[in-house]
């Protein structure tokens, strides 16, 4: 059924304004007059804006058109403490409600999910809260090997009675779970071949590009698996940590993609990269920038029609120093929700746009 | 609710006796509890129960035992304060700005890591809370104190400032079992709380909602029980309570006060906060709403709403003091209903700081605790948001679940025992925490012992046999008795009690009824 969902969390709040570039708006190179990325290392998209050039091995996908990217997406009363923003993101809340299931979750509600495997998404990071909720039997694993290893140190529990104790009936559950997802896993795993094309294994995001691989050659049928890269709250220094992390995302992403069109897997996976907010227009006196609002989203896939989405947000009209965001998060969900698994789902929006990046 | 018997006969001992006296009928005569109701009440009062703990109050008389539990105790932690408590937040923000100027990148452009204070003291912060509900005497304080800290709910890592994050502790810790009343009026106060919910923000001009709008919601009423117009009347009313940059202490300021007339939950006056709390105090829900927490926090994750109104009731009438609420819980039917055991689940903290405690585990570096409390999902002084922990059956998640394994494993397998060798490294060990012993304040009847013998790190639990050295606690009790003092009800999975202590003890953290309590 559907698409896989692939979502890579920039944790920290990656800075929008130097991943994608409006280097023609002269308002840019005043704003970030020292830490500006320079005309000559910008790979033009249109006239308008482009990449940086550590995001070069992104273009193959970009020509072949299946790389999206939606400009400005932000929310309207940003917050920007990074635990509360990434929580308004991951359970698609309003700035001010607190919700407590994510937002995947929250999509499959009143579905039903086929049995499969015994798990329906799968968190290669730590925060799994897109995807907590009743509705989905979400696994986080680190890597494969080790969750096989501890869920099989877990005793079965089949057939044990909880006495009527609400608790340990929830615990016994839980364990089954484990155990379940863990059997399912553990044969489709073991006859899958490593990825063709090997990941960079200095960094977080290769092992788990590499654990999503086999997840995915194995066909494990999970309506989506989350990722994660850290390390983009930049306040002091910003240039040399922002450019390692654009090259670590953009050289993961183009050999995820490479692997997938090898397994011929391409077609079935939607990829998005989200950050809890952008970073603020203007740097700060630390040669880094401070918390933001609005910024640029990747989507990428054998089904997504590439180009740009939504307007660049102005570097003139801002709020409180911020960007304004053009394209409302909830909006990029409902598009997903639809294209990937066929839900329609608002999100709490009364009209969510309907982005049309996926076919 | 009925009462249910194990068939191993597990829970048998000492259940007949009838919850009595509580409210004053019937004639109330001294019977000893029995070992597995003194175990249910240690387990729902400390952190975790040794043999020993659990033997000396077996032949105590319940409710008397209650009144004891209930009884003085002493309103400052014992573990000194980290240093840095008394900086002004202008001060913390100089320091911070100066570390983050001086970052430079390192050969591999990473920046280097530099020890930022307010991250630093946070870190220190979390520390020193977990080390005194580690060798705190008065652990039932502390599970107050996590308990307020998770009603009125401030995070680190939205104020930033960690020595309102102390104080605030501090106040929490004062009137952990004092009076609500009180409580509340100095949290609505409070410099961390101002910063948490925005009331520095919030002036005349613009009354910043945030505060009002989880008081309402979330520390009193609930949500269905006020309006919009009520959130707005109570933001106006909080306007001009601020912190002085200085010393980060509260202040008042009236030339950015709404002193104008607003309309509160039906009445109307030219309020301010107090009288904003005092009209919350008057409503019953303000009561319900707590005493419904408490339930969960203590009794069951079954609420009795009757039993709920009638308490929260006596609780408001009775001038909100806390302590004869905890006394009425705590010898309620539902608490002392056997069947009522193994019905909660230990949270992170619990799990974690109880099994250290039990275990007579040395621990030097806390931050290792700490990280673990952080993957289960339960940081202190950092609740995920505004409405805290949620607790309950979402402590444990297939991912939770795991690292628990995982953490417990870990403390089977390595962290444990083997017999102590003399003279090595232990004289260190023990010197730091005698140290500490000696600068709490001198309070007769507190433990005040020599420093015991203790497990070391080197062998595992499970196949050191009769030469594993169980901690101080443990080391005298037979197998048979530490499945009974270390479990809430019979094991799930098999635990042979006719093995050594060690791999007893080794099998019971693993069993899944080791999560519950």
């Amino acid at each position: 059924m559907g698409q896989i969902l692939l979502l890579i969390e920039l944790k920290g709040g990656n800075d929008g304004l130097n991943t994608l570039v409006p280097y023609a708006d002269p308002r840019y190179r005043e704003l970030r007059a020292g830490i500006g990325v320079a005309r000559e290392r910008i790979l033009p998209l249109d006239e308008k804006v482009g990449l940086h050039d550590k995001l070069e091995p992104l273009l193959d996908s970009w020509n072949a058109g299946d790389f999206a990217i939606l400009q400005g997406v932000g929310y309207p009363y940003p917050n920007r403490s990074h635990f509360r923003s990434i929580e308004i993101w991951d359970t698609a809340s309003a700035a001010s409600q607190t919700l407590s299931e994510g937002w995947i979750a929250q999509a499959f509600q009143a579905t039903h999910l086929p049995q499969g495997a015994a798990v329906d998404a799968i968190v290669a990071d730590t925060n799994a809260l897109p995807m907590t909720g009743p509705a989905l039997r979400t696994i986080v694993m680190q890597d494969a090997e080790n969750f096989l290893r501890q869920a099989g140190a877990m005793k079965d529990t089949a057939g044990m009675s909880d006495d009527g104790n609400p608790a340990l009936r929830h615990l016994l559950g839980v364990r089954r779970e484990i155990n379940a997802a863990a059997a399912g896993l553990r044969d489709r795993l073991r006859a899958t071949p490593s990825p063709t094309y090997a990941y960079s294994q200095d960094n977080g995001l290769g092992r788990q590009l590499d654990l999503a691989t086999r997840l995915l050659a194995a066909k494990v049928p999970v309506v989506a698996i989350k990722l994660a890269l850290g390390g983009f709250d930049t306040h002091a220094n910003q240039a040399p940590t922002h450019e390692r992390l654009l090259g670590i995302l953009a050289a993961g992403l183009a050999a995820l993609r490479k692997n997938l069109i090898a397994a011929d897997l391409w077609n079935d996976v939607v990829v998005m990269s989200y950050s809890e907010f952008g970073r603020r227009v203007r740097q700060n006196a630390s040669g880094g920038t401070d918390h933001g609002t609005a910024a640029p989203q990747f989507v990428l896939g054998g089904g997504v029609k590439g180009g740009l989405y939504g307007v660049y947000p102005s570097l003139t009209d801002l709020q409180d120093g911020d960007l304004k965001h053009s394209i409302d998060f909830r909006s990029v969900f409902a598009t997903l929700a639809q294209g990937c698994w066929g839900l329609q789902r608002d999100f709490g929006l009364r009209q969510p746009q309907r982005l049309g990046f996926l076919a | 609710m009925f009462f249910r018997l194990s068939r191993r006969g597990f829970v048998a001992a000492g259940v007949s006796l009838p919850a009595m006296g509580w409210s004053g009928w019937g004639v109330h005569a001294a019977v000893p509890m029995g070992f597995d109701q003194a175990r249910s009440l240690l387990s729902r009062t400390a952190f975790g129960a040794t043999p020993d703990e659990i033997r000396a109050l077996e032949a105590q008389d319940y409710e008397s035992a209650v009144d004891r539990l209930l009884g003085n105790f002493r309103p400052q932690a014992a573990t000194p304060a980290p240093a840095w408590i008394d900086l002004g937040p202008a001060e913390v923000r100089r320091q911070q700005r100066a570390a983050e100027a001086g970052r430079k990148p390192g050969v591999d452009g990473k920046p280097l890591q530099i020890a930022r204070p307010v991250q630093e003291q946070g870190r220190e912060l979390r520390n020193w809370w977990v080390e005194e509900m580690l060798v705190t005497d008065q652990p039932l304080v502390e599970r107050m104190v996590l308990f307020w800290h998770n009603h009125f709910t401030s995070s680190m890592l939205k104020v930033r400032y960690a020595p309102a994050m102390f104080r605030q502790n501090a106040l929490f810790r004062r009137e952990a079992l004092g009076n609500f009343r009180i409580l509340f009026k100095a949290v609505a106060r409070d410099p961390a709380m101002l910063i948490y919910l925005d009331g520095i923000r919030s002036v005349a001009d613009e009354p910043n909602e945030n505060f009002a709008r989880e008081l309402l919601e979330l520390f009193t009423l609930g949500e269905g029980h006020y309006s919009e117009a009520d959130i707005k009347a109570a933001a106006r009313a909080f306007t001009g309570r601020t912190i002085d940059r200085e010393t980060g202490g509260f202040v008042d300021r009236p030339q950015r006060h709404d002193d104008g007339e607003k309309t509160f939950l039906g009445r109307t006056g030219r309020f301010g906060g107090d009288e904003i709390v005092d009209i919350l105090l008057a409503h019953p829900r303000t009561a319900e709403t707590i005493v419904e927490k408490m339930w969960r926090e203590f009794v069951s994750l079954k609420p009795d709403t009757a039993e709920i109104r009638r308490l929260a009731a006596s609780f408001r009438s009775g001038g909100y003091e806390i302590r004869p609420l905890l006394r009425s819980l705590l010898l309620s039917r539902a608490f002392r209903d056997p069947g009522n055991r193994g019905s909660l689940i230990k949270s992170p903290v619990e799990l974690i700081v109880g099994t250290v405690r039990v275990l007579g585990l040395p621990v030097q570096e806390k931050t290792q605790l700490v990280r673990m409390m952080q993957g289960l999902g339960q940081v202190p002084f950092d609740p995920p948001n505004v409405k805290g922990w949620a607790g309950g059956e979402s402590w444990i998640t297939t991912y939770t679940l795991l690292l628990r394994q995982q953490f417990l494993r870990r403390i089977v397998e390595a962290t444990t025992v083997a017999p102590m060798e003399p003279g090595i490294n232990m004289a260190a060990r023990s010197n730091r925490r005698a140290e500490r012993r000696q600068q709490m304040p001198p309070d007769e009847g507190s433990v005040q012992m020599m420093e015991p013998a203790r497990p070391v790190e080197g062998r595992s639990l499970r196949n050191a046999g009769t030469a594993a050295r169980l901690g101080p606690g443990l080391g005298s009790a037979d197998s048979a008795t530490l499945i009974r003092a270390l479990l809430p009800r019979p094991p799930i999975d098999r635990v042979d009690a006719s093995r050594a202590p060690g791999e007893v003890v080794a099998a019971v953290l693993l069993d899944p009824a080791y999560q519950l309590k």
